[in-house]
């Protein structure tokens, strides 16, 4: 096997698109060296990401932030202004793992390794996230969910390598929130996942609202509907029912030792809910 | 099978080794360069045994391959004692028989060392959660929390004893 580390993006993308064999892009190696040890992939060449320029930054711009795809989750919770704009996808992203783990991966590795539990994708998805993907063909801009296109599945092509992942600046009175159900405190997958986040207006109405949900389809799912459910109320009752409704009538999960198709069901529509109002009242604190 | 040749540093000293592309930094330390305080407990980042330091942030060497060790600064257990002085968490470890088989032991020991390193006053639940990705099968954990705190005790009058000398000499 070759192992490169190219300092340019180009050489990168020269490198992968070149390649004959199996190619695999390098970023934490979290899930990558745990199926190569694991031998359900046989790379011919790794091509390791982390000395690209630009990489490891969390920069500010016009636009938002760009998360360098070589970012560690770590760095994440670290950065104030991306934790006072995004706390839900920070902690979502935090949930990865334990601290080990936490220094090395990335949410570029989350989200490209396509697990349908993948944490920090309910919360990237709810968050009008962006994927910048540089390749032989130039550079392009993805929302996040446009990426995955099944378990394990992508649709990015060869060469193509995510160089950063984007969010937006937030309008005033704006707040997210992601929850997952594990069977323990910590080290797990999650069993069914949600993440909301929304946009209050005046009077504290919500204004505008996303639902993603995590680990109850082959791919995560957005669900208009439960957004519909929320927007033009301040979180009643029967507003949070009809979301989380709307998040039952969306979920078609698998069943097995973890959680049956009934518990990952019910259990998505709580977590929606909870975390609709967590996201609800971080965006109420806001000016 | 061509070697790639990689320099780098281990616990302060400098370092030449030649690995395969497939080797993981914990072949490497264990493997090349005699250092065989890390273990492989699992081999997939669950187990914490091979933890180290690299680039001052905690790892699981069995998820680093070798070959990015290049340029970059590792510290092991090996180098945690300073000469004969134990580290306190190697001392209150031993005190507070935080250990059985010790095959956990040295991950527990950096994890827990990384802990301190930032946060010399840790709750017992911030202590529970830092090592949460280290496995222990034979102490049942609570002698490895009482060792950590007891040794936080420890570091922080370390940094007291440190700062008053410091204003000393400043006077
Ligand atoms: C002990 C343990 C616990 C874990 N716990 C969780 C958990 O709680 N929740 C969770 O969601 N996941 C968990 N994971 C899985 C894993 O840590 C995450 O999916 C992590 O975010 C992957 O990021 P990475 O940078 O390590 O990816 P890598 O392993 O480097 O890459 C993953 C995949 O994406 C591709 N890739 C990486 N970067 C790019 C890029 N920039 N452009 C295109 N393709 C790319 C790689 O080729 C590879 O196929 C855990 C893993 C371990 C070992
Ligand atoms: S051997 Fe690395 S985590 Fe278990
Ligand atoms: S002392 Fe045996 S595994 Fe921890």
């Amino acid at each position: 096997m070759r192992y490169e580390a190219p300092t340019s993006t180009r050489e990168a993308i020269a490198l992968m698109s070149g390649a004959k064999g199996d190619a695999y892009l390098l970023a934490g190696g979290t899930d990558l060296l745990v199926r190569m040890r694991g031998e359900f992939i046989d790379p011919d060449l790794v091509v390791d990401i982390k000395r690209l320029p630009g990489i490891q930054e969390i920069r500010k711009t016009a636009r938002g932030f760009s998360i360098g795809a070589g970012v560690p989750c770590a760095a994440l919770g670290r950065h104030k202004p991306l934790l006072r704009a995004w706390p839900g996808v920070v902690e979502a992203a935090q949930l990865i793992g334990s601290d080990q783990i936490q220094g090395r991966c990335t949410i570029a590795g989350n989200l490209c390794n396509a697990s349908p539990a993948a944490d920090s994708v309910p919360a990237l998805v709810a968050a009008t996230a962006k994927a910048v993907i540089v390749g032989p063909g130039g550079r392009r801009r993805l929302a996040v969910e446009k990426i995955i296109t099944g378990p394990g599945a992508t649709s990015l092509g060869k060469g193509d390598i995510v160089s950063a992942i984007e969010l937006p600046n937030r309008p005033p009175k704006s707040g997210d929130a992601y929850l997952r159900f594990i069977p323990r405190t910590e080290m797990d997958i999650a069993v069914c996942s949600a993440g909301v986040s929304l946009t209050l207006g005046p009077r504290n109405v919500v204004k505008q609202a996303r639902v993603a949900l995590g680990a109850v389809a082959p791919t995560v799912v957005l669900v208009p509907k439960a957004a519909r459910a929320i927007v033009g109320t301040r979180l009643e009752d029967d507003a949070l029912q009809r979301l989380a409704a709307a998040c039952e009538a969306a979920c078609s999960p698998i069943d097995d030792k973890r959680g049956t198709v009934e518990f990952r069901t019910e259990v998505a529509g709580v977590l929606a809910r909870r975390a609709a109002v967590i996201a609800y009242e971080r965006a109420r604190k806001k000016r | 099978m061509k070697g790639i040749p990689v320099s780098t540093t281990v616990n302060g000293d400098d370092v030449e080794f030649v690995c395969d592309g497939r080797e993981t930094l914990l072949d490497v330390l264990r493997n090349h360069l005699g250092l065989i305080g890390a273990k492989e407990g699992c081999g997939t980042g669950d187990c914490g045994a091979c933890s180290v330091m690299l680039d001052g942030q905690l790892v699981c060497s069995c998820l680093v391959l070798g070959a990015e060790a290049e340029g970059r600064e590792i510290e092991t257990v090996e180098g945690m004692a300073d000469g004969e002085k134990l580290h306190p968490l190697q001392q209150r470890f031993l005190e507070h028989a935080a250990l059985q088989c010790g095959i956990c032991t040295p991950g527990f020991l950096i994890a827990a060392k990384a802990l301190l390193d930032h946060n010399s006053s840790p709750s017992e639940s911030e202590i529970r959660y830092a090592l949460a990705g280290n496995l222990c099968r034979c102490t049942g954990y609570d002698k490895i929390v009482r060792a950590v705190r007891a040794a936080a005790g420890d570091v922080r009058r370390q940094q007291k004893a440190r700062a008053r000398r410091k204003a000393a000499a400043q006077n």
